[in-house]
């Protein structure tokens, strides 16, 4: 099982969900979140002064998925998220030790 | 027996016929002499009506400004303030507001109307009304004579509320509650009682309706209310230091979508506070009604047109700052100008308190939080100024000559010398300001402590004074 977590611009998450439903991903958990990687924040103005903001609003979206699942997850999101510009985000894949689903106990692949 | 029947029956027809007239009094009169006195009675019935009417539009106009003018305070005042500060200060700072309408009330009930309005000396009223005793439903005929004392008393009130709530957006984010409150209990009675009294109270030094030596004009509470609160704030800001992190640290508003409606509140209030100083329904107030508006939306567009020059974007906390910056500059000159030339001190207001807040500020370093010196204090001073410059016998005939004739008031009126007038008036307010508000930090720190320590600053005053979180979204 491995573990898909993936920030992107909060502009292109719908196109993101969808992509991931199609290629049948069933369960997500998404998040909003801040940072930055090597873009450069916004300048707002306060009294007349001028002030960096450089943690940006980005969505954070985690699925466990199986392996086999996980490639095409990745190729979908890739798809749906790409603008080509700084800002984009990241995709990082770990691998789970365990999944359980809490109503009946199930464990491991069928958990997912 | 039938003559004395007969008797009975002359002296009743006669004291009936006696009776008749007295009892119609639409019969037409039979003779001059006994008309006069009828006419009389029912002349002075219409008239006592006619001032019963008078009275009851009055009185319903000036209640509905004293819930104007509270309402600026709470919510308009609140919202305001506490938009601008940081999430984790947003329950105390409107607590500062909302607590003043509590205490300066009780004040206010046990002295600080005497303090002001009973005669007195030139720089301070009487105790005559101590508890209230003799403010009730007869008029005062030297401040309003149209509604009931008790009216006039309640509407000052507000006043008297709000002006310190101004003050606590100069210590913002820093202030311990406890000392707040002692503060602002010395303040009224040692800065606003004496200049409210100056400048409205029978006998004030100040006063230009009631014969004040120096007549300052003053509509509303320029200077009584903004240059005293704006200029105590700055003598705050320093005393108190800046807030920990300042100036490097941003600390932009959590909400000026709060903000926005506070500052609405404040203008919709500002029509009960300036054309309310008319203290009638009359024309008078239409006046002022209209001046405050023009003022408020001048200056708004001036700040805005300020920035957008400066800065390339007009930003939505600056023509918010540029419409309460009119309407502080508008108020002592409400009632004596006219529309156009309540354009212009708009117009001027707007920029000049942009460039307070923005470059004097950051020249000079103060951590006014809030900007109350920038908005109230030099919009205040700017507005009391002009108020000299602009007044007009043709808005209101304030000053009148030995027959009863009306003179020039203003500079554009005529009188030039009106404006040194403004100055001294001002500079009563700026002195009682700073040396009254010096002596009470010093005293309140010395009794209480004024500032918060670090760790309750970081942790931020909701928490650390009134163990609450203003936002539960979670919940």
């Amino acid at each position: 099982m491995k573990k898909i977590e993936a920030i992107v611009q909060p502009s292109r998450f719908d196109a993101v969900k969808s992509a991931l439903q199609e290629v049948g991903v069933e369960g997500m958990t998404v998040s909003e979140v801040r940072g930055h990687g090597r873009q450069k924040g916004h300048t707002e103005v306060y009294r007349g002064s001028e002030y960096t903001v450089d943690l940006l609003p980005k969505i954070k979206v985690e699925m466990v998925v199986s392996e086999t699942l996980a490639v095409s997850a990745v190729q979908a999101i890739l798809r749906a998220a790409k603008t080509g510009k700084i800002g984009d985000g990241k995709i990082f894949v770990t691998t789970v030790d365990e999944a359980i689903r809490i109503r009946n106990e199930d464990r491991g692949e069928a958990a997912l | 027996m039938q003559r004395i029947v007969s008797r009975l029956m002359l002296g009743l027809i006669l004291v009936c016929s006696l009776l008749v007239p007295a009892g119609f009094a639409q019969a037409p009169p039979t003779a001059g002499a006994a008309a006069a006195p009828q006419v009389q009675a029912q002349i002075a019935t219409l008239e006592q009506h006619v001032a019963d009417a008078r009275s009851a539009g009055d009185n319903a106009w000036m209640l509905v400004c004293a819930a104007l003018v509270l309402m600026m305070t709470g919510p308009g005042l609140a919202l305001f303030y506490s938009g601008l500060v940081r999430k984790k200060n947003v329950l105390a700072t409107m607590m500062q507001s909302f607590i003043l309408m509590g205490l300066v009330t009780v004040l206010w009930a046990f002295f600080g109307y005497s303090l002001v309005f009973h005669e007195g000396n030139r720089f301070i009223g009487g105790l005559g009304y101590l508890f209230l005793h003799g403010v009730g439903a007869a008029p005062d005929p030297d401040y309003a004579a149209t509604i009931p004392q008790q009216t006039f008393m309640v509407y000052q009130l507000m006043f008297a509320i709000i002006t310190p709530a101004l003050i606590t957006g100069a210590f913002a984010e820093r202030m311990k509650f406890k000392a707040m409150l002692l503060f602002m209990v010395l303040w009224t009675i040692i800065v606003y009682d004496p200049m409210a009294h100056m400048v409205w109270g029978k006998g004030g030094l100040l006063n230009a309706s009631l014969g004040g030596a120096i007549p300052t004009l003053d509509f509303a509470g320029g200077t009584v209310v903004h240059v005293t609160s704006g200029v105590s704030a700055l003598v705050c800001a320093l005393y108190l230091g800046k807030r920990l992190g300042f100036p490097k640290e941003p600390m932009p508003p959590h909400s000026v979508v709060l903000s926005v409606i506070g500052a609405c509140l404040l203008w919709v209030g500002w029509f009960g506070f300036n054309a309310g100083s008319a203290l009638a329904a009359g024309s008078l107030a239409t006046s002022a009604f209209v001046a405050t508006h023009f003022g408020a939306a001048a200056a708004a567009l001036g700040w805005a047109a300020a920035e957008w020059f400066v800065s390339g974007k007009a930003s939505v906390l600056g023509a918010i700052s540029g419409a309460v910056a009119g309407l502080v500059a508008i108020t002592p000159a409400a009632g004596f100008v006219g529309p156009m030339s309540a354009l212009a001190i708009g117009a001027i207001a707007g920029v000049v308190c942009y460039l307070m807040v923005t470059r004097v500020k950051s020249k000079f370093g103060y951590d006014d939080s809030l900007d109350v010196f920038g908005v109230h204090g030099a919009g205040g001073t700017l507005g009391a100024l002009l108020t000299g410059v602009f007044a007009v016998k043709a808005i209101n005939p304030i000053f009148k000559d030995a027959q009863g004739t009306a003179t020039a008031v203003g500079l554009i009126d005529g009188h030039p010398s009106q404006v040194l007038n403004q100055c001294v008036g001002v500079a009563f307010a700026w002195v009682l300001g700073v040396v009254g508000t010096l002596v009470i930090l010093k005293v309140v720190d010395w009794a209480v402590g004024l500032r918060v320590t670090e760790e309750q600053e970081v942790q931020g005053l909701d928490l650390s004074q009134h163990g609450e979180e203003g936002y539960n979204l979670e919940a």
